[in-house]
């Protein structure tokens, strides 16, 4: 199989419907991609980058190397396997000497620091003896691991189709301390790990944060008031406040998709309601009445309609409303409950929690609740966010008794499922847009 | 501001002392009069008439709940009715419910279910007299669970409504 052939099954594959109209050949790729049966990742040699400081080289090609294994779409060869151990992105490669080394896909770079750090890559297609991406960055001298995700998103989109992920960061809820009595604190890393800064200092219990599209705004649930309040969360300044002063208690709250609004719960005498509020002020609307529990709000892509959970009919169950509110129509019809829905950024899927038959499951289904697919299962695993180009959903994970959460990713076809390292255990991941 | 604050050390001990003691009860008979039998055994821990420790350990500060439910057991409104009692006999406390879910369900749902538990607690407690203005309520969701294991007995004692006098 060439490198074009295996290209195109990962494009083709990871690109939808819309490309089905073409050989016999595709068809049947696209099919094996989508089902998740004998895809196997696209094999790749990325040689060490070529720096005047080589340590430094091999750091940044060892940051592509785990984005693209991380993806699970690629297999970065062993480094000291390559008949070339440093990259030259000068030179045209020898093709002869790669093809005969069995690697059909070719990552050649560079990086320096100097006032800024400058990186280039070009990726190779040996088989075709052809540049199938060329390009260079620049960023600030501090920003080493992000020049590695940009090259690393670079050479994704170009070989796997879409958007990259990588130059993304992900805020979640930080635990320490016995189940009992838990330090629950905000946290922000880079989606591989890295980085990790502590957000609010564990006096007062924080939960659930959730991203602005503009990754600098955040909104979470505070405990500092006694009873848990939605809080909004500037990054870049640190400062705070409360979003509404609404009913006893407020929380579950997310962005809408222009970052201008938040949707939330607002719980009064028991029963939890939808509101919405500008994030610049003014009056919170009701979007949902009654006795029941309405929660876990996620807006479309287009801003036009609401995800959310209720326990209306009974269980907790995933209904659909306009964005203005009312006429709710449930979407989720299998056995056990479910929570947590949120809208793929893509618009295609909506991920969720489901509980049945005594486990928890992180599954996916189309927005009128056809097409439902398990991605994982576990004791329990809960609160999915969707990586920006709506391939990948991290979500947390927790094996009981006195232990306690992991975030872990899978893909949309189940596969790939890895636990993201952390420190202390974590949970509520929400996922960044790519950073500009 | 800081979170409310839990039972301290010492009433935690009791209150778990005191659970022991409601286990024991019930399995002997249902609607027994619970932990007034209980308390005896416990001598000087039953705490001075009025005193917090004396509503902790004689008159019950909790009552549990079935999975995903906010309704009220018959042992559920006893231990109400026994804490309102206690509480429009001693007008001096302030209370709050405090509502809490087990960990087998989501984070946010659980934070509502919580509340909804709470609701249901401070609405009986006022139907039988008590002042709703000394009441406040707090849902701590999942977020604070007495009992650690994976199993349903031991969920079944987060599922709970903790009345606090203060």
């Amino acid at each position: 199989m060439t490198l074009l052939t295996r290209r195109s099954a990962l494009k083709l594959g990871l690109a939808g419907s819309a490309l089905l109209a073409t050989s016999q050949m595709t068809m049947a790729q696209l099919r094996i991609v989508v089902e998740g049966a004998n895809f196997q990742p696209l094999p790749i040699a990325i040689p060490d980058f070529a720096s005047s400081d080589p340590n430094f080289g091999r750091e940044i090609a060892d940051i592509v190397r785990n984005n693209l294994r991380r993806s699970g779409l690629f297999l970065p060869l062993d480094p000291a396997s390559l008949p070339v151990q440093v990259g030259d992105v000068n030179g045209t490669p020898d093709f002869n000497v790669w093809r005969t080394a069995n690697v059909d896909a070719l990552v050649m770079g560079s990086v320096e620091r100097g006032g800024q750090i400058s990186s280039s890559v070009r990726v190779w297609d040996t088989q075709q003896a052809a540049q199938v991406v060329g390009k260079s960055y620049n960023t600030d001298p501090n920003s080493a691991r992000r020049i590695a995700h940009i090259v690393s998103d670079a050479i994704y989109e170009q070989l796997a189709g879409g958007t990259g992920y990588f130059d993304t960061r992900v805020i979640y809820t930080a635990e320490s301390g016995p189940k009992a009595n838990r330090t629950r604190r905000l946290a922000i890393m880079d989606q591989d790990g890295a980085n990790v800064q502590y957000l609010t200092d564990g006096s007062t219990m924080a939960l659930t944060p959730r991203f602005a599209p503009n990754g600098d705004l955040v909104t979470y649930m505070n405990f500092a008031d006694g009873n848990p309040q939605v809080y909004l969360l500037q990054l870049s300044s640190g400062q705070q406040q409360r979003l509404a002063n609404v009913g006893a208690m407020t929380f579950a709250p997310r962005f809408s998709p222009d970052g201008g609004t938040v949707a939330f719960s607002v719980e009064q005498g028991g029963a939890t309601n939808l509101y919405a509020i500008s994030t610049g002020g003014g009056s919170p609307v009701q979007l949902t009445s009654g006795a029941a529990i309405d929660t876990g709000p996620s807006y479309s892509p287009d801003g036009s309609r609401i995800v959310f959970e209720s326990d209306r009919g009974g269980s907790p169950q995933i209904y659909m409303m306009g964005a203005g509110g009312g006429n709710a129509q449930r979407i989720s019809f299998g056995q056990g409950s479910y929570s947590t829905p949120v809208w793929s950024p893509k618009g295609d899927l909506i991920a969720f929690t489901r509980q049945s038959g005594g486990q928890f499951h992180i599954g996916v289904m189309a927005p009128d609740g056809s097409g439902e697919r398990l991605l994982y299962s576990s004791f329990h695993a809960e609160g999915p966010t969707w990586a920006p180009n709506g391939r990948v959903i991290m979500f947390f994970q927790d094996p009981g008794g006195n232990d306690g959460p992991r975030l872990m990713s899978v893909d949309i076809w189940g596969r790939n499922p890895l636990t993201i390292a952390t420190e202390t255990y974590a949970s509520d991941p929400s996922w960044s847009n790519l950073r500009s | 501001m800081a979170l409310p604050a839990p039972l301290n050390t010492a009433l935690r001990a009791a209150a778990m002392l005191f659970f022991v003691v409601v286990v024991a009860a019930c399995s002997r008979s249902s609607n027994d009069a619970v932990g007034l039998t209980g308390a005896g055994n416990l001598g000087p821990g039953g705490g001075a008439p009025g005193s917090q420790q004396e509503f902790i350990v004689t008159v019950g500060d909790r009552v549990f709940f079935e999975t995903d439910s906010s309704s009220l057991t018959s042992e559920a409104m006893a231990t109400l009715d026994k804490q309102a009692a206690w509480l429009n006999q001693y007008q001096n406390y302030r209370i709050l419910i405090e509502g809490h879910a087990d960990e087998r369900g989501t984070r946010e749902y659980n934070i509502a279910l919580g509340a909804r538990r709470a609701s249901v607690v401070v609405n009986y407690l006022t139907s039988k007299g008590v002042n709703g203005g000394r009441i406040t309520s707090q849902s701590f969701g999942k977020e604070r669970p007495v009992a650690i294991c994976n199993d349903i007995s031991c969920w079944s004692q987060n599922r709970r409504a903790v009345t606090v006098v203060q």
